[in-house]
């Protein structure tokens, strides 16, 4: 019979601490981890910490490309990069449905430290919980970190020092994780498979930074898309954008797929893409940077900062029409006709 | 992507462009009437191209905009009942009914599903023979032959659970109905999807009657283009008629195996359009011999008082006599976040549009 997780493995009984021993422990062993402490205590020298915190409750749990677990590390790895810092430690929470197979819970723990390990960060400290069948959907995870970051990095977040020419470069192909997990969910299947980007982007912001070039700004493209990003950095602020719908990376069946459920890729969601704003003067040197790590090669630098159309950013249609980008509303609906 | 790419084409684009603007002189107002362009028009600038004497205003042709608010009060009643499942196309669960909408009485428990056809339906209405699955057939000519098709297929696999809520309407009627209104129109962009089942023929009384220029479009930015373009030289030149730029899909009769299954199911009656009020024989009726499938005689339900939203001009915008930034709502309180009128809510809405895209 199939092993399954019980409500008892969340009693904090026998059976928890069996679970923990037999599968989190195992997976994400590091030294702060097997002293078993209710609190990880960290030795960090720094004067400043980056802490962030990401609940995952994708559907499915396993898609083209990635997992729950997959994602949960670098959705959160992420976030801290792209404020300047450098990741080093994340929290795992738990919440499992009753009846979750054993099985699949060992290989979400496995992705996530396969993807720690790539991350160079540990998993110190976690917690887990089992509800109800029908309380919550198969299994949740909420993952939290914590970075250093270097002082000349703090501005960075805030897109404080960006201004009028600084360029714009994304570091690859986007909509790629919406579409898959929205093909696996649909169960659609396409000619050629589209796999999530899901990816952590620590050492390609690190190699960028480590350049020395002048990063103004980084956002990392997930819900709302690269649309929603750009509306946000021109919000309240006293310049535009123009990018170049052209020289936006999108792979022939993204579009293609785009084309017939009516979504704009511009918004959708990816995993393993971030925008950068970099001094104009740097950004093809910057480009060659990204492109040489393997989650850039399909870098591009799409547009610029503008002192025209302040607070507004515009696309260049493939036309050469012009457009307002805006913030995505809700939900992506499908055409009904 | 092959056979996209090319409607998409910058030099081509630039071509039409040159044309229309060496040819246009007198100024003129042309109508798309359907949501389709409404968003094509929107999102490659195309407004931004064309030259000061081409006046673009969007129409009544999306679906969800034009649905009766008393419709969504009619599926929200009947989502309340424990043993009915709604199945929709997606557009329609935000828009606001007169205290609720769907999507709120889905949070509170109800079970709302969006589908993406009606095959998703009849499916979830055999794989649930003990609930009562009722699908809201909303949209015109395009989205009408699955409605038929999904009542044949149940018929014949006595799949006596399905039922359609419906509010289908069809298109002419209501372009008739605005210049009766003494709307000012030159010319239509008629519908691409409507015309590829229901022809181009229909529209040829129209354009007789009241002497416009009517040309069914693709929704590729050069069908687009193209379309105003031939629409300015049949106005400039006095020629009005109804003519095809989309023929790639769009035959003079249309699809006559699809208007068949559609006239095997339903039947013309007046119906109630959002801002264009009561059109004579411009809704679809599930005929009397299918009523067992017809939601509307299956199932009775107390519908609340229709209350309509204050301030909205959806209905002006529908007409196409004035724009969404003439409301007061628009942007302030009307967003897609929080729609007031079905016009923020549907992609096709021309407020949706305008919203996102300008």
């Amino acid at each position: 019979m199939d092993k399954t997780i019980l409500l008892g493995h969340g009693s904090g009984g026998k059976m928890t601490s069996d679970l923990i021993n037999s599968v989190f422990v195992k997976y994400f062993d590091n030294d702060i981890l097997q002293k078993k402490t209710d609190s990880a205590l960290l030795n960090i020298e720094t004067k400043c910490i980056a802490f962030t915190t990401d609940s995952y409750v994708v559907d499915p749990v396993f898609f083209p490309g990635g997992d729950i677990g997959k994602l949960a590390v670098c959705g959160t790895v992420n976030d801290l990069a792209v404020s300047g810092a450098k990741p080093l430690y994340l929290s795992a929470g738990f919440i499992i449905e009753e009846g979750f197979a054993l099985n699949q819970l060992e290989e979400i723990c496995m992705s996530i430290k396969t993807e720690a390990t790539k991350a160079n960060v540990f998993i110190v400290t976690g917690d887990t919980k089992v509800v109800k069948r029908g309380q919550c959907d198969k299994i949740f995870i909420n993952t939290s970190g914590i970075g250093i970051i270097d002082p000349g990095y703090v501005d960075i977040s805030e897109g404080k020092n960006i201004k009028t020419a600084d360029k714009l470069i994304v570091n690859g192909f986007i909509g790629d994780h919406s579409i898959a997990v929205m093909g696996a969910r649909e169960n659609i299947q396409f000619e050629t498979e589209i796999l999530s980007d899901v990816a952590p982007l620590n050492g390609l912001i690190q190699d960028v930074l480590n350049a020395g070039h002048k990063i103004k700004f980084m956002r990392d493209l997930t819900r709302g898309g690269l649309a929603t990003v750009l509306a946000e950095i021109v919000e309240n602020n006293d310049f535009g954008i123009v990018v170049n719908e052209v020289d936006i990376p999108i792979r022939e069946s993204v579009k293609g797929l785009c084309e017939i459920f009516g979504y704009d890729p511009l918004y959708l969601a990816n995993e393993g893409k971030v925008l950068f704003v970099v001094e104009g003067d740097h950004a093809e040197n910057i480009l060659q940077v990204i492109q040489q790590n393997k989650y850039g090669t399909d870098a591009r630098i799409i547009g610029e900062v503008t002192s025209e159309n302040i607070s507004m950013a515009i696309l260049k249609s493939v036309i050469g029409g012009k457009r307002i980008i805006d913030k995505l509303a809700g939900e992506q609906l499908p055409r009904i006709c | 992507m092959k056979y996209i790419d090319e409607f998409r084409d910058k030099a081509l684009v630039q071509i039409l462009v040159n044309k229309i603007h060496s040819v246009s002189k007198k100024h003129i107002t042309i109508m798309e009437v359907c949501g389709g362009h409404t968003m094509s028009i929107h999102k490659y600038g195309i407004h931004s191209l064309l030259p000061q004497t081409i006046n673009l205003v969007s129409g009544p042709g999306c679906p969800v905009c034009v649905t009766d608010r008393r419709f969504i009060d009619h599926a929200i009643a009947l989502s309340k009942r424990k043993d009915i499942i709604i199945a929709t196309y997606g557009d329609l669960i935000r828009v606001p009914g007169s205290t609720s909408s769907l999507e709120l009485q889905k949070a509170k428990g109800a079970d709302i599903r969006v589908v993406y056809s009606t095959l998703d339906a009849t499916k979830i209405a055999k794989d649930n023979p003990d609930k009562e699955l009722v699908f809201l057939g909303i949209g015109f000519e395009t989205t009408t032959p699955s409605s038929a098709l999904a009542i044949i297929e149940a018929k014949t696999s006595n799949l006596n659970n399905f039922s359609i809520l419906c509010a289908h309407k069809v298109m002419p009627p209501a372009m008739s109905a605005l210049i009766d209104e003494g709307i000012k129109i030159d010319g239509y962009i008629g519908p691409g999807h409507v015309s590829t089942i229901a022809g181009s023929n229909i529209y040829s009384e129209i354009a007789e009657k009241y002497n416009l220029a009517i040309v069914i479009s693709g929704f590729e930015p050069v069908d687009i283009l193209q379309s105003v373009y031939m629409l300015v030289e049949q106005i400039e030149n006095a020629e009005q008629k109804t003519d095809i730029q989309y023929t790639r899909a769009v035959k003079p009769e249309g699809n006559l195996k699809a208007k068949a299954i559609v006239n095997e199911i339903f039947e013309l009656r007046d119906d109630w359009w959002r801002g264009l009020g009561v059109i004579p024989k411009s809704g679809l009726a599930i005929r009397d011999q299918y009523k067992g499938f017809d939601a509307e005689k299956k199932f009775k339900v107390i519908l609340e008082k229709t209350i309509e939203p204050k301030g909205c001009i959806c209905g002006d915008i529908l007409k196409g006599i004035r724009k969404p930034d003439d409301c007061k709502l628009f942007r302030k309180i009307c967003t897609p976040l929080n729609p007031v009128g079905a016009c923020m809510v549907s992609g096709e809405g021309a407020c949706n549009a305008f919203y996102k895209y300008k």
